[in-house]
């Protein structure tokens, strides 16, 4: 084991290096553009034995990940906003042709207006494109994210888009244990992977699904999904044992008879529970509650988690306009619908566009959810820090 | 297995994978036609456009060098009778029989 100074997106890479990977094909974007540099020049030095793959577009990136997954291979790309919006039509063909690609989303605002600042709308915007998505929200988390992510993909055979706030994970330089090498192959054996594309092999990929197939080949991939959540929670628990860090799809704080909750995504986390941990000093019974795992989303667990609380404060970095919330209010909102006492939930959007968010503005969002929780009614999604 | 003799999610090759070769060959596509091409064996000279141009591959070559028309693989697109210069394919409208 070593420590290391490294950024977020250093830590991606180096994971990505660690796990021996045979592809990587991408496109430079920023802010992901100093992972597949570091990964490029770990090819060009020759301390990664990998085909790295030149593209003209994030659209031919993915697909040639795609193409090099169904040989067999290990694969790995990364993209931000425009990016990832590029590759849409192929995120689903990943998923749905079963390829167990790794991808690094660092997560980044969508035009208009151009903007490279952080919030979460490129990812939310392929929420249904069948990838598994997790969220990292530290240097350290990444590497160590990244490194499952390769065994949680070619255990269930779906792709995996590890998340990582722009600029605030992605270039903020932290110390990082970096396991040994062996520890990590052991960890994530190159085994060989199931091999459709071949040419000792007459099979035809990505063929038409009329009416009469169209919905089993698509259930197989919405049954993979299902299955990965009891998968992830063991490949996780494996992880903790060997490496001695614990990672889990949905983190608690302050919750001893804790009364109002604020969940969060990402990276805002970290501010939310040092205001928690303020706020609990001046006696205010106030919890954090962060998803880790977003698809599959931990509904179970959470509603098991939340059922009993008064009130949940959600806050997004992403919007859904024009529909009944933001994307994560919703997912929560699903799960909780069949609990026996409903708790109050009030939205937040916050931090669109990389704008910064306040401790006092977290003060606010605690107390606007601890408002709503005692007079039982929530205002509709309030946005942080707009200007009038 | 369905009812209708249709493979059930679980039996399918992940990720839709077919994995026996000429699988299409199974698939009978006469009903997709309205025209029908017509072959006036006297007027044929055997030169093989239709045969080259077909893109179904549903005209076969016989011993004696003549062609036929598969119209089990037959969709009726016509582009074996503008490719004939003979104009000895005609297509004909399909009727109910």
């Amino acid at each position: 084991m070593k420590r290391m100074g490294l950024s977020g997106n250093y830590a991606a890479a180096y994971a990505v290096k660690m796990a021996d990977v045979d592809v990587i094909a991408a496109y430079p974007i920023t802010p992901q553009t100093t992972i597949v540099e570091k990964l490029s020049e770990f090819v060009a030095n020759g301390e990664l034995d990998a085909e790295y793959i030149n593209v003209e577009s994030e659209h031919s990136a993915l697909s040639a990940c795609v193409g090099a997954s169904l040989t067999g291979a290990r694969v790995f790309t990364a993209t931000s906003s425009q990016g990832l919006a590029y590759m849409h039509e192929v995120l689903f063909m990943a998923s749905a042709l079963r390829t167990p690609i790794v991808m690094a989303n660092v997560n980044r605002a969508l035009s208009a207006p151009l903007n490279i600042w952080n919030d979460h709308s490129d990812a939310m915007a392929e929420r249904d494109s069948g990838w598994i998505q997790l969220w990292a929200s530290s240097a350290q988390e990444v590497f160590d994210t990244t490194v499952e992510a390769f065994k949680i993909a070619e255990d269930v055979q779906l792709p995996v888009m590890v998340n990582l706030d722009g600029y605030i994970v992605s270039h903020t330089y932290e110390p990082v244990n970096i396991p040994d090498e062996e520890e990590v192959r052991k960890y994530i054996p190159s085994k060989p992977m199931k091999n459709r594309l071949s040419p000792s092999l007459a099979y035809s990929i990505g063929v038409v699904g009329p009416p009469e197939y169209y919905f089993e080949m698509k259930y197989q991939a919405i049954d993979a999904m299902e299955r990965s959540r009891v998968r992830i929670r063991e490949i996780e628990s494996d992880f903790n044992k060997r490496f001695g860090r614990s990672y889990d799809d949905i983190y608690t704080y302050f919750m001893d008879d804790v009364e109002y909750v604020l969940l969060t995504m990402g990276s805002m986390t970290g501010t939310a529970r040092v205001v928690a941990e303020s706020l609990r000093s001046r006696g205010e019974k106030v919890g954090v509650v962060a998803i880790r795992t977003f698809r599959p989303f931990p509904s179970e667990r959470l509603a098991g988690i939340l059922g009993d609380v008064g009130g949940i404060g959600i806050m997004d970095r992403a919007t859904t306009p024009g529909g009944s919330s933001s994307p994560l209010y919703e997912d929560v909102a699903s799960c909780l619908y069949s609990v026996q006492k409903r708790p109050i939930l009030q939205g937040f959007v916050a931090g669109l566009g990389g704008r910064d968010v306040s401790i006092g503005e977290f003060e606010m969002m605690f107390m606007a959810t601890k408002e709503a929780a005692k007079s039982g009614r929530s205002k509709p999604s309030i946005y942080v820090g707009l200007r009038g | 297995m369905s009812k209708q003799g249709l493979k059930g999610w679980k039996e399918i090759p992940e990720g839709g994978t077919v994995e026996e070769p000429g699988s299409s060959a199974q698939f009978n596509v006469q009903s997709w036609r309205t025209y029908r091409p017509e072959l006036d064996k006297k007027k044929c000279t055997k030169c093989g456009m239709c045969w080259l141009y077909c893109p179904e591959a549903a005209i076969k070559i016989l011993d004696d060098g003549s062609y036929e028309i598969n119209l089990t693989y037959c969709k009726g697109c016509g582009i074996c009778s503008k490719a004939c210069a003979l104009k000895a394919i005609t297509m004909v409208k399909e009727e109910k029989s």
